[in-house]
Formats: C-alpha cells, structure tokens, sequence
C-alpha cells in the first residue's frame, strides 16, 4: 500500500498509530453504551494498514541485513585470504533511509538477493534469528502486543521476539529480557553489527515457544473482530482466554508482560 | 452540561414544528409562531412548544451494559388529525410518541369539586352538565407505541415510509421493517452479519425509504458504498436491486482511506430522483440512474485531508456529519468545525460557509460568510486551518421542507437562520 506521507501532520509513525489504535480499541470497552462496532471496525483497519506498512519495512530492513551479512561474508573470505587488510563493515545502505518503499522495488529485491546467492553465506550466530527465518514467507505468524502498563508495542514473530535480533546489536551491554520491553524504532537499522558480542547476544535472546496463531493473514482482520464478537457478550471472558493463551507461549517468562491487547 | 448536546434536528412534513433530541434523551419542540400582524415583514419565530423526556438510560443486564439515552434519531410522521406523531429512537428502542394540545378543560362536575375532592353524595341535589372553558394552553406528549427488543446492535437510522403505516430502522446489521401500530413483531429485511464475525468487512451506517415508492430504500455503508433495495424482490433484500460505488482514487490513498470513505448520512432527495451522501470530506450527490459515480461531488472541507492523522487521534476523524436537502432540491447543506456549516447551490455551483455562534449571529443581523484559508498568506477575516476549534461541530442540520428556514445545532445550541423577506 502506498502511503502519501508528505501529506500527513503529525508524525505517522505506523508504530505509533498501532499503539494509537490498540489504546483507543482498549478505551472502548468501558466507554458507556458498549463497545461501538462501526467505530471499531474502522479503527481495526487503521490497525490493519499500519502493520502492513511496519511489516513492509521490517522486511526491507531485513533485506538491508541480509546484504551487509553477505558483504561480511565475502569480507571475511576476503580475510581469509589477505589477513593484514582491515575489516571494513560496510553500513547497511539506506540505514537511515525512512522513505516508504516503493513495492516494486521491495519486491524485486528480494529476487535479486535470492538470484544472486545460489551458495549459503556462512551463518554468523548473531544472524540466525527470528528476523532470517523465512523471511520472504507470505504468511508471517506475527502478533502486535500493546503493553498497556508501559506503552511498549513489540511485534512477535513465530513465537521470536525481534526486538532481540535488532535493537540488541544497539544496546549490546543489556541483553537481558528487560531489553524486550524497549520500543523498537524502524530507524535502528543502522546499528552496527561489529559492535556486538556474538555471545552475549544468544545468552540475551530469548527462544520463545512456537507460537500458534491461526493464520494471522495480513489482510485478514480476523482475530480483532472476533474480540467484538456478535453481542459481544463474552468479551471480558474472551480477553481472559487470549491472555491465557499468551502467557503459556512463555510471554509470562517475561516479567514486563502483565496486561496486554493481543491484536491479530 | 453534556446531556444537553443536541443529537438530531428535524423539521415536521409542514415545517410548522421543529424538533430536536439531545443527549439525555430529551426531546424539544418547537413551534412556528404566526407572523405578527404589526410586523407582517418579518417571519414569525420559533419557540418552545413541548419538552418531554423520551428516553432514559438503560441496563442490559444479560450483557452488563448500559443502554445510552441519548436521541439518536426523530422522525416526524405526516399529519393526520390534530395531534402530532414522532419517532424517536436511542441505540435499542423506538417510541411513538403522541403530541396533543389541550386548551379547554371540564368543568362542573357533579361528583367532584373544582380541585377534585370528592362531593358527598348525599349533598348533591341536582345534576348538572360539564361545560368545556378555555384554559391555558398545554401541550402534552405522550408515548403510544414502544419498538423494542429488536435490535442486537445500536440503531443508526429510522424512516417512516410513504404509506405511512410502515417505517424501518437500521442498526450496524440489521434492518428491520415495522408497522406503526404494531409493537411486537418487526421483520427483518436486511440482514449483513457474517456468519463468523470474524470476516465483518463493513457495517450499515444510514438508511432511508424512498420517498414516494414504498417498496424501495437505501443503506450506505461504512466502505462507503450504497445499495439500493426493493422489498417486492424478496422478503429477505440481501440482494441489493441497485449497487454505488465511486472507484478510489489510488493516489490519495492513506492509513485512514477506510475511515474518511464511511458514509455517514443518506438522503433522498424530495423529487426521489436523486440521493446524496456523506462522507468525512465531501458530500456527494447520486442519479439514482447511474450506480458508477456520483453526478456531483461537492468537497465540505478538503483542508482537513493533511491533518487527518491528528483528527484520528483525537477522535474527530470519527464524527458524523449529516446532510439535507432544501425543499426544491436546488441545493443542499451539510455541517463542519469551529461552527461552521456550508451550503452548495447545485444550480449555480456556488457556495457560502456560514458560521453558527452568538458572536456573529445578533438578531436579525445578515450572516457573513466565512472563510478558511487553505496555505500561503492568510487574508484578513481567513481562518487558518490551525485555529480551528475542532470541538465546536455541526453535525446535524435541518432545513424547513418549503421556505428558506434552516435550522442548526452546535453542540448545546440550536441556531434558526431564515431569509430576509423582502
């Protein structure tokens, strides 16, 4: 979905409007006269065109990663054959690049990197992670998680959290679960890898259970709406059993995790 | 105080009463006063005729949730007697309600006294006839009928139709068809719940029955589409006779295209030929002959369209405007921000922005036309889009069905506008 975002005031963080529209599905519920569903089925597809988006650039900035891996890969060949030449990270290109990627462009990417490396790069520890894992699969088993004590929006992919492959390279000294509760920024991309400790980073990550969500479709509005439900009657029994359901998926090993919006 | 927001305008068949509803369910009427004889150039006013309660708040105690009283809708139905009949409805129940004026009163009773105290029997020695006096007049509202249990989902729209024996009402699903005088069936006629609610795409916003053919209405929906369905086709119109659309304009595409494309408010106009729309932005006429595109888009305020992240987050993206036809169809009116509302002439392709406040609007004075000024210098008398006050908004409007008579509310007040007559 393209976006016109030189139209818009206020900073249209996709990120930003997630956690909008999860408060304002939240609010609903105790506002007087009952959960209005045109109001909230109009604010489930603002949810919805916000996470494409995120997940859209999520993806261009995996495929960032995955070109600087195989740059590194090469390099380190290069190493290999010549010790004395210093290593050079290259930076991700367009790191810092927030423009909305032109789908084509994405998408042609995405078959170039995959033209271009019939061999295996040689997997860096710190690399094999939620974000590498099928990454070009149509169906992301994501789950967009609003915390409400702290306002924290973390997606989980396949029961991974990606805060963990991403933002940990950033903040390499923490990379303890406390790191889970930090909001993630598109921006920080560019955090360089030579930075980080191959070791702390898999004793910081956390391997969640498998998650599994019934084929959480991206355009598919379906597990939000069927919060509402018909009369919504059975709501707060409802939100009780997808707590439930989180928690066994080890979200209760994280300490941060007390109340949360499940979405999609 | 909130209770006294008022949430629906409407005009009587004649125009010789105005009621309005309000947020603590209830109701106002007023009245046309007879142009005085010493000023004949000036038209008479309106004032209060009737205040009642209509509607009070509720608990659902099968769902544990509170039933809001607020009016969402009032229909009036076309006069028959001397009494008035209206519909009002909150988000579950419509009422008929009787209003009736009583200026004579009984007196001379043989079995009680003036102030209603009994006589003694034995004391009365001979009968008398009642006689009728004059009194004060009083105005009295009673509810006749009472439409309940029938809809799962808050009621959006009501319309009487034109046998007037029969009306329909809307809620986000369903649409049910109801005989005026009867309270304890409804037919369902519209039905768009999904079986898994789960695949819930969109939900009915407005309806409307036609203005002279009883078997055909309308309902807009939140995709902004519109369709528009015979009752001599089925029992059962899911299946719409006629279906409207406006393809998007992909290049205006945003995260909030869904919202601004709902379509809060459906007219007829009074020719039945053509219906208009309401979305966020612009207010559409259709030919009820071309389904493809609308034969006229008239753009309320385009302004607001790179502000509409803000207006999501503070709920105002959200609000629903109406819209109305005056009584020759040749032009229409619908409300904006910062009491603002805006008139489109279809004939002449002009159009005037107004504004609503105590400020601008002395007695008899001429309202002045506003203006909002879009970027670049700001004119003298412009207003810029940033000082807009988003919480003064005119949503409801009514214009009188034959004269230049408009009525508006804003917020808790409502403004009656009509023509100098010369």
């Amino acid at each position: 979905m393209e976006v016109d975002r030189g139209a818009m005031d206020c900073a249209v963080d996709a990120q930003s409007l997630i956690s909008m529209s999860l408060m304002k599905i939240h609010s609903s519920r105790t506002q007087r006269g009952g959960i209005k569903l045109h109001k909230n089925l109009l604010v489930s597809y603002v949810l919805r065109n916000a996470r494409q988006l995120y997940i859209r650039e999520k993806y261009a900035e995996i495929y960032r990663m995955q070109q600087y891996e195989e740059v590194m890969a090469v390099c380190s060949g290069i190493q290999e054959l010549e010790p004395l030449e210093p290593l050079e990270p290259l930076e991700p290109q367009g790191a810092e690049d927030a423009e909305p990627e032109q789908p084509g462009r994405a998408a042609g990417c995405g078959d170039e990197s995959r033209a271009a490396g019939g061999r295996e790069p040689p997997e860096p520890p710190y690399y094999r992670s939620c974000c590498m894992e099928d990454q070009f699969s149509q169906n992301c088993n994501k789950t967009t998680v609003l915390d409400l004590d702290t306002h924290v929006v973390t997606t989980v992919e396949n029961g991974f959290l990606h805060q963990d492959c991403c933002c940990a390279a950033a903040a390499a000294p923490q990379c303890a679960p406390g790191a889970a509760a930090r909001k993630r920024k598109v921006d920080s991309a560019g955090c360089s890898p030579d930075a980080e400790e191959p070791s702390d980073y898999t004793a910081g990550r956390k391997r969640l259970k498998r998650e599994e969500c019934s084929g959480a479709d991206a355009s598919n509005i379906s597990n939000l709406i069927s919060i509402f439900g018909s009369g919504f009657s059975g709501l707060l029994s409802r939100q009780a059993d997808l707590e439930q359901v989180c928690s066994k998926q080890a979200l209760a090993s994280l300490g941060a995790w007390t109340r949360a919006i499940v979405a999609f | 105080m909130a209770a006294d927001i008022i949430s629906t305008v409407e005009f009587n068949y004649s125009g010789d009463l105005l009621a309005t509803g309000d947020k603590g369910g209830r109701v106002v009427i007023f009245q046309h006063e007879q142009e005085s004889k010493n000023r004949p150039h000036l038209r008479g006013e309106y004032n209060v005729y009737s205040t009642f309660q209509s509607h009070e708040p509720e608990f659902d105690y099968l769902k544990s949730l509170e039933i809001e009283e607020k009016i969402n809708k009032i229909r009036w139905l076309p006069q028959q007697n001397a009494a008035h009949f209206l519909l009002s409805t909150n988000d579950k129940t419509i009422k008929l309600w009787k209003i009736s004026e009583r200026d004579k009163r009984a007196e001379g009773y043989n079995l009680k006294d003036e102030d209603g105290r009994l006589r003694d029997p034995f004391r009365i020695t001979s009968l008398r006839v009642p006689v009728l006096m004059p009194m004060d007049l009083m105005v009295e509202a009673s509810p006749r009928r009472i439409f309940a249990n029938a809809h799962t989902y808050h009621i959006n729209s009501i319309s009487v139709n034109s046998d007037h024996e029969t009306y329909l009402s809307a809620d986000d699903l369903r649409i049910n068809l109801w005989h005026l005088e009867i309270t304890d069936r409804s037919f369902n006629i519209v039905d768009i719940k999904p079986a898994n609610m789960e695949e819930l795409t969109e939900v009915i916003t407005a309806a409307e029955c036609h203005p002279h053919q009883c078997n055909v209405f309308v309902y807009s929906s939140s995709k902004g589409t519109i369709r528009l369905c015979d009752m001599r086709a089925a029992a059962l119109c899911d299946r719409h006779s006629k279906f409207f659309e406006e393809p998007e304009d992909p290049s205006s595409r945003s995260f909030f295209s869904e919202i601004i494309s709902s379509i809060s408010d459906v007219k007829f106009s009074h020719s039945g030929r053509y219906m208009m729309t309401r979305d966020y932005l612009s207010v559409k006429v259709w030919d009820l002959n071309m389904e493809n595109r609308p034969v006229e888009t008239y753009q309320v305020h385009e302004y607001l369209r790179s502000k509409l992240c803000s207006l999501y987050e503070n709920d105002c993206i959200f609000d629903k405007f109406e819209c109305c036809w005056n009584g020759s169809d040749s032009a229409i009116m619908t409300g904006s921000y910062n009491n603002f509302f805006r008139m489109f002439d279809r004939n002449t392709r002009r159009d005037i922005t107004l504004e609503a406040s105590r400020e601008s609007s002395k007695p008899r004075a001429t309202l002045k036309p506003r203006k909002v000024s879009t970027g670049g210098k700001r004119k003298k008398d412009e207003i810029s889009v940033d000082s807009l006050d988003f919480n003064k908004k005119i949503l409801h409007t009514a214009w009188h069905p034959k004269d230049n008579v408009i009525a508006v509310a804003a917020t808790n007040n409502l403004y009656i506008f009509q023509d100098k007559i010369n």
